[in-house]
């Protein structure tokens, strides 16, 4: 019994679901965080399913999923679970083919593919494991590289009564980036001093929703922790949620909740059932 | 601006190695294009202008194609003569300002020997109605009084270089225009050498490779001469053939400058239905353009293969882009990642394309008129042929056109790619 999205219940709501529906009993389990509870949440999955093209089963199944605006998820997710195709949808690089996906409100699949792109620029950062730099440039244009593509994130950090360039300077010494690390092109950079020039790059212009997936495997372990405690109190100051992607529970630590996709993902459960 | 553009100069500037080799490629193979096509344009307006401001060449009856080869480029024989009778008829005609007769049939060393008179200096004219210049010296003496003075040849100037002659030298000429070195050759004038009293700059005519004497030195060479053999048991010495009549009797080809353009057919009509004489009239400039359009497909064939050349270059600059798309695979996820659509990657792969073709087509223009304006000295120099380094002529900016228009179809090919790649990787790269 999943809600789908285009179904007559959109009629009435075209853009949002009543928040206080229960949409799955196992909703309850991946409800926001009582705190968040009335504020538009930052994504709201619902009865979704998505099958990679040319695919013989669904790779991702979620019946709901919320998270609350501001709120700091951490899902666990061993490689196989449907990780990637989630940060896709997410990210509204492909729309499911069944149910609904709304990010900061706004449902994804109403949207035209060029319109996802550039809603995605504005509303969402993305922290990946590795290669989060173009090479060439220099630290401080990677920066700004996510305002470039961002009206709104530049309309945001003007009404902070900032400019990009100051923005992206404060938010890098905020994550310990020395000012002279800016200047250098991104490939001269540390691994862990590109993670961060990353982290900066998803927070700047304050967007809703930072996704991280698996961003600090890269990192030795000592500097996990601290890389995940900047980017838990950098989101916070931004006021943007985190959606923590790893397969490491040890590093679950800080988060307001705990997800596991492999119990989130019902594909996932279907096919370990069957096996 | 757009992002994308930007991103597109810097992402040219990271790779600028590569770059600036696919990028010279194209410059070259643009540069050879519009240089094939300068010298296609030059080499036919000076061909065109090998012999101007001459209304019409007279001959004997015959083909046209045939009197201007023999008579302007001295390639060939004539069949038949003009008589002088035919000559003084022409020069006659109410029409006519001037005439210059030519008489061929001997040769130097493979140099046409061509018998005239003085008046070939002022009125032969060639490229806009330029007239020779002598190097050094001056023209053969007109109406010669004393014996000597007969004796005296103009030289063109390759005949000069390709044998270093100088001023004041003698040289012997040989009967039969084919006396060529080591080609059949029947009996040299040896008794009556030439002096060299002129030696001409370069045209870039046929004039450079010819020996210009006067038609009374073609004369008296053959004085002693009959049917092509020296009269055995008579010898006439130089200093005596004053005593003879050095009128020829007849010439090759007479060339005929009117006083007005506007009477060109109607002379030309009147000359070729003269009772007197069957006679043959041409306008050097008609059958210039026919004879070139005999060499044109060698020409067209050039032209061809050069812009080949520059789908070459083309070809290259897509491959190094296409080949960069594997190692950019990443770069193009992150900019999705980071909001780039799919089509602001086209942009920047097609942007990028252009950018380079562009570069190419100005380096190749700036090669072009750095090598036009190092070389056009030269050129004028040695071979008599002006350089025309002015603004791309209608027809360069119809080839620029074509080029640009094959780098545009080029870009979109890595754009293309790009584009469709973007669109299956998303945000990350499976690998």
């Amino acid at each position: 019994m999943s809600l789908h999205w285009n179904g007559s219940a959109q009629a009435s709501t075209p853009t949002t679901l009543p928040a206080t529906t229960p949409i799955h009993p196992q909703a309850l389990s991946a409800a926001p965080a009582p705190g968040c509870a009335g504020a538009t949440p930052a994504v709201r999955l619902a009865g979704l399913r998505y099958r990679w093209p040319g695919a013989a089963a669904d790779c991702l199944a979620i019946d709901a999923l919320t998270i609350g605006a501001g709120e700091r998820v951490f899902l666990r997710g061993p490689s196989g679970s449907g990780k990637t195709t989630l940060l896709s949808l997410v990210g509204g690089v492909v729309l499911p083919q069944a149910g609904g996906i709304e990010v900061a409100g706004q449902a994804l699949d109403r949207l035209s593919a060029g319109v996802r792109d550039r809603f995605r620029a504005d509303h969402v950062g993305f922290v990946f494991q590795l290669f989060n730099l173009l090479p060439w440039l220099s630290a401080r244009d990677n920066i700004l590289l996510a305002c470039r593509f961002s009206p709104q994130r530049r309309a945001r950090v003007a009404a902070a009564g900032s400019t990009p360039a100051a923005e992206a300077e404060r938010l890098a010494s905020r994550l310990d980036l020395a000012p002279e690390l800016l200047e250098r092109a991104a490939a001269q950079l540390s691994v862990g001093q590109q993670q961060r020039v990353a982290a900066a790059r998803a927070l700047i212009g304050r967007p809703g929703l930072v996704v991280a997936d698996e961003p600090t495997s890269a990192l030795d372990a000592d500097r996990q922790q601290a890389f995940i405690d900047l980017l838990l109190e950098e989101c916070a100051a931004a006021a943007s949620a985190l959606l923590f992607v790893s397969h490491d529970q040890r590093l679950a630590a800080h988060f307001d909740r705990v997800l596991d996709l492999a119990t989130l993902n019902r594909a996932g459960n279907a096919r370990e059932a069957g096996r | 601006m757009s992002p994308v553009f930007a991103l597109s100069l810097r992402s040219i500037a990271n790779r600028r190695l590569s770059v600036a080799l696919t990028v010279v490629a194209v410059a070259l193979s643009v540069a050879l294009l519009l240089g094939v096509e300068r010298l296609r344009n030059d080499a036919r307006a000076s061909f065109a202008q090998t012999i101007s401001a001459t209304d019409l060449v007279v001959g004997a009856r015959g083909g046209a194609l045939q009197l201007l080869l023999y008579s302007v480029f001295h390639i060939g024989d004539a069949t038949a003569n003009l008589s002088w009778a035919g000559v003084e008829h022409v020069a006659a005609l109410p029409q006519v300002r001037w005439l210059v007769p030519l008489a061929l049939g001997d040769a130097h060393r493979g140099h046409r020997v061509v018998g005239t008179t003085a008046a070939f200096f002022t009125h032969y004219r060639h490229g806009e109605a330029r007239a020779l210049a002598f190097a050094a010296g001056g023209p053969f003496a007109e109406a010669p009084a004393r014996a000597q003075d007969i004796f005296q040849t103009v030289i063109g100037a390759e005949v000069a270089a390709r044998h270093g002659y100088r001023l004041g030298q003698q040289i012997v000429l040989s009967h039969g225009s084919l006396g060529g070195e080591g080609g059949p050759r029947f009996a040299d004038h040896a008794d009556k050498p030439f002096t060299i009293v002129g030696i001409l700059a370069p045209s870039g005519t046929p004039v450079d490779r010819a020996l210009l004497v006067s038609l009374e030195g073609i004369e008296a060479i053959h004085i002693d001469w009959h049917g092509g053999a020296p009269l055995p048991g008579l010898k006439i010495a130089p200093e005596h053939v004053r005593k003879f009549d050095l009128q020829p009797k007849s010439v090759t080809a007479a060339l005929v400058g009117l006083h007005s353009r506007g009477a060109v057919f109607r002379v030309q009509r009147q000359i070729n239905t003269w009772a007197g004489e069957p006679l043959t009239a041409i306008l050097p400039g008609v059958t210039l353009q026919q004879l070139w359009d005999l060499v044109a497909v060698a020409e067209r064939a050039l032209l061809a293969v050069s812009a080949l050349v520059v789908v070459v270059g083309l070809a290259g600059l897509v491959a190094v882009v296409v080949a960069s798309l594997g190692e950019r695979r990443r770069e193009l996820a992150i900019l999705r990642a980071l909001g780039a659509s799919p089509r602001d990657v086209f942009a920047l792969l097609a942007i990028e394309s252009l950018l380079l073709a562009l570069a190419g087509i100005a380096l190749g223009l700036a090669l072009l008129y750095g090598v036009g304006a190092a070389a056009s000295p030269w050129l004028a120099a040695q071979h008599g042929l002006q350089l025309a380094l002015g603004w791309p002529s209608a027809g360069e900016w119809r080839l620029l056109g074509a080029v640009l228009a094959a780098a545009l179809a080029a870009s979109l090919l890595p754009a293309l790619r790009a584009y469709r790649q973007s669109l299956a990787d998303g945000m990350t790269v499976r690998t």
